[in-house]
């Protein structure tokens, strides 16, 4: 009889709770919503180690509190939701742990794809963004089977960068569009063969010039608009070679929290500062 | 090469061994600092171009090797002709003090960003002061004109194009090192900062260095720029010093990295 009453006075507060936060999401969107929200989940390890428990278990602690993260951005209605999973600089680290993360991923993306996970329930389409070709064959498969299998979603969106880094990105879009620059000079140069020297040397000339939109094209986060708003958890105030090239006008917001320990209070003060800044980032950018 | 000049000795807290080799500045909030004071713009940008000349001043006394200031960036087109025109006169008169009065202090000036949009008489002014200072030893002062962080990745991109069309280059050799030697700040021996400053509490990076910025610790300072102080450089630093810099790794292979 008493577990009966505490498993409902249970589910009535956590039904008080998600209304007041729904209320408090309606109050919020009376100003802007940022589209496009990254994080940088730093301070697993540490939080691991501040609780007495195992490395791995900080991971796992890492993963709930961005299950639950994920939920109120999507709630809110922020459309696309990027986070930086794992660095290619992450490998450097010892191999248990390599393997650890690796395991981990492999189990949670599994995860992903059954019917009650957050990405059925929220109608999310899941892109994995990096050099997927550094990763083992079981993750790289498994992650190219959750893009698959989520293809046709089109409520929200999931990057997870995977054996990423920012100029890994860039040199990796520098070199596509200049080889897809070369392919096609090459082919205009057998087509023009037998014309005026001249006329070829200027269509060359043309051709030659890689434009921005060449680059953006081919970087891993072309899939997306750049974020409105980049976290990053633990205090530290740094990139470390995430999203270089987009966060260039972006919100840089560094709570002190260590990721497992980030929630709703952090997302309402992110927003709440995007909210101050966007008119006028929305200003100059009608301006170019 | 060895440095020259004799540094002096550090304020109290600060460790010469965890100094930052390359500091960057985003110089923001003299506009912001004028209208406090019911100035004009011209009168924040002046007393902004003030706090530059200390700045490169103490960097030079306390040992930094380079020190970059993001002067005028490649959307700031776009500010009225009468504030773009007088920025650029500003430009003249301070590359001109600092030709004049660094030579003295073993600092050496170049510019970066697209010089080829800048009014001639202040491209003659640049080409002058990086020339004279050529053979300077000490701080390297990297002064971003027309300047952006995708600029630079575009001009590189660019560049490499040209030497894959030329034959120098094969498209299989382009990697990150090949990509890096060809941003600006290829001039500098250390082209990355460990350190960047942003004034007048303004919380992004709003497109200065990108690919330079990678593992760089940043400071946001709340002050606008005319009002920023000795002791608020030093408490960028001492924030600097506190920071434990991983790079991806742990504890167990911070002296294993090389950035």
């Amino acid at each position: 009889m008493e577990n009966k009453i505490d498993s409902y006075a249970g589910s009535l507060v956590a039904s008080l709770v998600s209304h007041m936060r729904r209320l408090l999401f309606r109050v919020l969107s009376t100003g802007a919503i940022p589209n496009h929200m990254a994080f940088i989940l730093d301070g697993n390890r540490r939080y691991a180690k501040k609780r007495n428990l195992g490395e791995g278990m900080g991971h796992r602690a890492g993963f709930l509190a961005l299950m639950s993260l994920m939920k109120y951005c999507y709630e809110l209605g922020v459309k696309y939701v990027t986070i930086y999973a794992f660095s290619i600089d992450n490998f450097k680290r010892r191999p248990e742990e390599v393997q650890y993360i690796m395991d981990l991923m492999l189990e949670k993306i599994e995860g992903l794809l059954k019917e009650e996970s957050i990405v059925n329930q929220y109608g999310v389409r899941v892109y994995f963004v990096g050099n997927l070709n550094l990763l083992n064959t079981p993750v790289r498969e498994a992650a190219e089977k959750a893009m698959k299998a989520t293809e046709n979603n089109n409520k929200s969106i999931l990057l997870i960068c995977v054996a990423y880094t920012s100029t890994d990105e860039i040199a990796h879009a520098a070199k596509e569009a200049i080889e897809e620059k070369w392919g096609q000079i090459q082919e205009s140069s057998k087509a023009n063969g037998a014309q005026n020297g001249e006329i070829s040397q200027e269509k060359h000339e043309g051709h030659q010039t890689i434009k921005l939109a060449d680059i953006e094209r081919h970087l891993y986060m072309g899939v997306a608009p750049d974020p409105d708003i980049l976290v990053r958890t633990s205090g530290e105030t740094r990139l470390s070679n995430f999203l270089l090239w987009q966060t260039s006008t972006c919100l840089l917001y560094s709570p002190k929290a260590l990721w497992p320990e980030i929630g709703l209070r952090h997302l309402v003060w992110a927003v709440l500062n995007f909210q101050r800044i966007h008119p006028y980032l929305e200003k100059r950018r009608k301006q170019v | 090469m060895a440095q020259v000049q004799i540094r002096e000795e550090l304020p109290e807290g600060l460790k010469q061994e965890l100094m930052p080799k390359h500091i960057a500045v985003i110089l923001d909030g003299n506009r912001r600092w004028a209208k406090e004071r019911g100035l004009s713009v011209q009168s924040g940008h002046r007393a902004g171009s003030r706090v530059m000349k200390a700045l490169a001043c103490l960097s030079s006394r306390w040992g930094i090797e380079v020190l970059s200031l993001f002067a005028f960036s490649t959307e700031n087109w776009r500010r009225s002709k009468e504030e773009v025109d007088f920025l650029m006169s500003l430009f003249e008169e301070v590359i001109q003090t600092y030709e004049d009065e660094f030579t003295g202090s073993n600092i050496r000036i170049s510019v970066i960003g697209d010089k080829s949009k800048l009014p001639e008489s202040l491209q003659k002014m640049i080409a002058s002061a990086e020339e004279s200072t050529r053979g300077n030893t000490g701080l390297h002062l990297l002064i971003a004109i027309n300047y952006s962080g995708r600029y630079d990745i575009m001009q590189a991109s660019t560049s490499i194009a040209r030497k894959v069309k030329d034959g120098v280059v094969k498209v299989e050799d382009i990697n990150e090192t090949l990509f890096e030697k060809e941003l600006e700040t290829n001039c500098v021996e250390f082209p990355n900062p460990d350190l960047l400053i942003r004034t007048s509490g303004e919380q992004r990076i709003s497109n200065f260095y990108l690919w330079q910025l990678a593992y760089t610790e940043v400071f946001f300072a709340k002050k606008n720029l005319p009002d920023l102080e000795e002791e608020d450089f030093i408490e960028a630093l001492t924030s600097f010093q506190k920071r434990e810099r991983r790079f991806g790794g742990n504890k167990y292979t911070i002296n294993q990295s090389i950035i």
